[in-house]
């Protein structure tokens, strides 16, 4: 973990929906142009950690800080302008279904730059051939296939030239050979555009692809927090569990 | 017994978060004229109009002219026997424009269009694209809400005057026919008849039932949980809760109305 000016900080974040506590005191630092992965069972709050840095959701306790900012504490102004530096890339895309796929590139830019529309198709072009999907400028999301989606929500995560990627998800549902062009493209982004990454999901063989850090979260924690390798070799009894994906461990019995 | 607490609760949960979503689409759309830009998508808000005015005009039309026919028709009827059917143009004149007009419209537009709506956000929701554009920090409310909100709540006037003008067409057409009343008495009659009270009162409601139909089907459409079940759901509670309401203050208004002028 780099001891550089963090990007993001999360400090003993609690979350919970009525009685059903979802973090019980995450703990995170990410440095700039770093790609955590954070891995953990299916409904273990992954996804609503991205979602707390995004400020969709506000913690019951603790600090959720972007670029030394309390995301928490931001008017709706400055919180729409910090989402500016965001990319969130959806696991089911979450592209507009009723705008084309140059149009759904194009929106933020429309609304929330001064750009010229000769400059917007630029950037639109751009991002797509940077996913491959040059072609598909004019077709509808409902006319492309899952992995194509998939490169499309990528791209326009990126369309903003955001500071900060998130990813839910990136490469589930997918075949084998889809899921590696995606982790390539989330390698590539990252290096081209410079970008920090925040990847959440449970597949093991993506998550030692793409990252330069990995975080478990189990029972609401962040249990293990390594570079790829050291996580491999972890002896934390849920970890190699996890990474094995054994049934016999501490996951299924519910304990540690 | 039944105990009405947690209902009133529920009711007016519902009743804040739906007012609270209208604060927050202006301020959504405020923040975005500051910046100098148009507070809505211009071609968001056509496409709008055109939904919701354009596209309504047939069924408002056909409906009122069938309804200002029936209710010239079974009045005339019944006046006929004491000589006074020259009394079915004021009726159906100050009925509709005060009333009928502005009610049937609200009724039709609440089925038509806020269905609409609420099965289109909602669906939106349910696939994450609401949340998408919250998180690229373009404002929801103000890119989907707004167009909606101003479509249905401008055109609803417009709506009126045409349900107002066909009933009345369909009214003096059958007058012509059963009762012997010729189109042009038909018409200085209904518009000697009408006062000003009675065009404002329907003006003022029909802008109110807009904002209502509109307000109820974007607050119902966002707040749909459970998938595609949830959005049949949210879509049948949109028009039930909108038709009821629309009623609702329709009777309000006409209880204000009569106290502060017919008295």
């Amino acid at each position: 973990m780099s001891d550089a000016a963090p990007i993001i900080e999360l400090r003993d974040v609690h979350l919970a929906f009525g009685e059903k506590e979802i973090l019980t005191g995450v703990n995170l630092r990410l440095a700039a142009r770093e790609r955590l992965v954070v891995l953990g069972q299916s409904g273990s709050g992954k996804s609503t950690l991205l979602r707390l840095i995004l400020g969709i959701l506000k913690p019951s306790a603790g600090s959720v800080q972007f670029q030394g900012r309390e995301v928490a504490r931001m008017r709706r102004r400055p919180l729409n302008a910090m989402r500016q530096k965001l990319g969130m890339v959806y696991q089911y895309s979450a592209l507009i279904s009723s705008l084309s796929v140059r149009d759904n590139l194009a929106l933020p830019l429309e609304e929330l730059t001064d750009k010229t529309p000769a400059e917007i198709d630029a950037l639109v072009d751009e991002k797509l051939a940077l996913v491959g999907m040059a072609d598909a400028r004019d077709k509808m999301p409902a006319e492309l296939s899952g992995g194509m989606r998939k490169r499309i929500g990528l791209a326009r995560g990126i369309i903003m030239d955001p500071a900060l990627i998130l990813y839910d998800e990136p490469s589930a549902g997918l075949d084998p050979v889809i899921s590696s062009v995606i982790d390539q493209l989330i390698i590539e982004l990252s290096e081209k555009i410079g970008a920090t990454s925040v990847i959440v999901t449970h597949e093991m063989e993506s998550a030692f692809r793409i990252a330069t850090r990995i975080a478990m979260l189990y029972r609401g924690r962040i249990i293990a927090d390594s570079t790829p390798e050291e996580f491999k070799k972890s002896t934390d009894p849920v970890v190699a569990q996890f990474i094995s994906g054994n049934i016999d461990g501490p996951i299924l019995e519910g304990g540690r | 017994m039944l105990n009405p607490l947690p209902y009133a609760r529920a009711l007016l949960q519902h009743l804040s978060s739906a007012v609270w979503l209208l604060i927050q689409t202006v301020q959504e759309m405020g923040d975005h004229a500051r910046r100098g830009r148009l507070p809505f998508r211009l071609a968001s808000f056509f496409e709008q109009t055109e939904r919701v005015g354009v596209g309504s005009i047939p069924l408002v039309a056909l409906v009122s002219f069938f309804i200002g026919l029936t209710m010239a028709l079974l009045t005339g009827y019944q006046l006929q026997p004491f000589g006074q059917e020259r009394l079915v143009p004021p009726l159906v004149a100050i009925g509709f424009t005060r009333e009928l007009g502005p009610l049937m419209t609200g009724i039709m537009l609440a089925a038509r269009i806020g269905a609409a709506f609420t099965a289109e956000l909602g669906t939106m929701t349910v696939a994450e694209e609401v949340e998408a554009l919250e998180a690229m920090g373009l404002g929801p409310l103000r890119y989907l809400v707004s167009p909606r909100l101003l479509a249905v709540f401008l055109l609803m006037p417009c709506l009126v005057v045409v349900s107002d003008l066909t009933a009345l067409v369909g009214a003096a057409a059958i007058s012509r026919w059963a009762f012997d009343i010729p189109w042009q008495s038909f018409g200085e009659s209904a518009l000697q008849s009408l006062l000003i009270r009675d065009i404002v009162a329907g003006v003022v409601k029909s802008f109110l039932f807009g904002l209502i139909i509109g307000l109820v089907a974007c607050y119902k459409g966002l707040t749909v949980r459970g998938g595609a079940a949830g959005v049949g759901h949210a879509t049948t509670e949109s028009v039930v809760v909108a038709i009821t309401t629309v009623i609702g203050f329709d009777t309000l208004c006409n209880v204000v109305l009569v106290a502060l002028f017919d008295k």
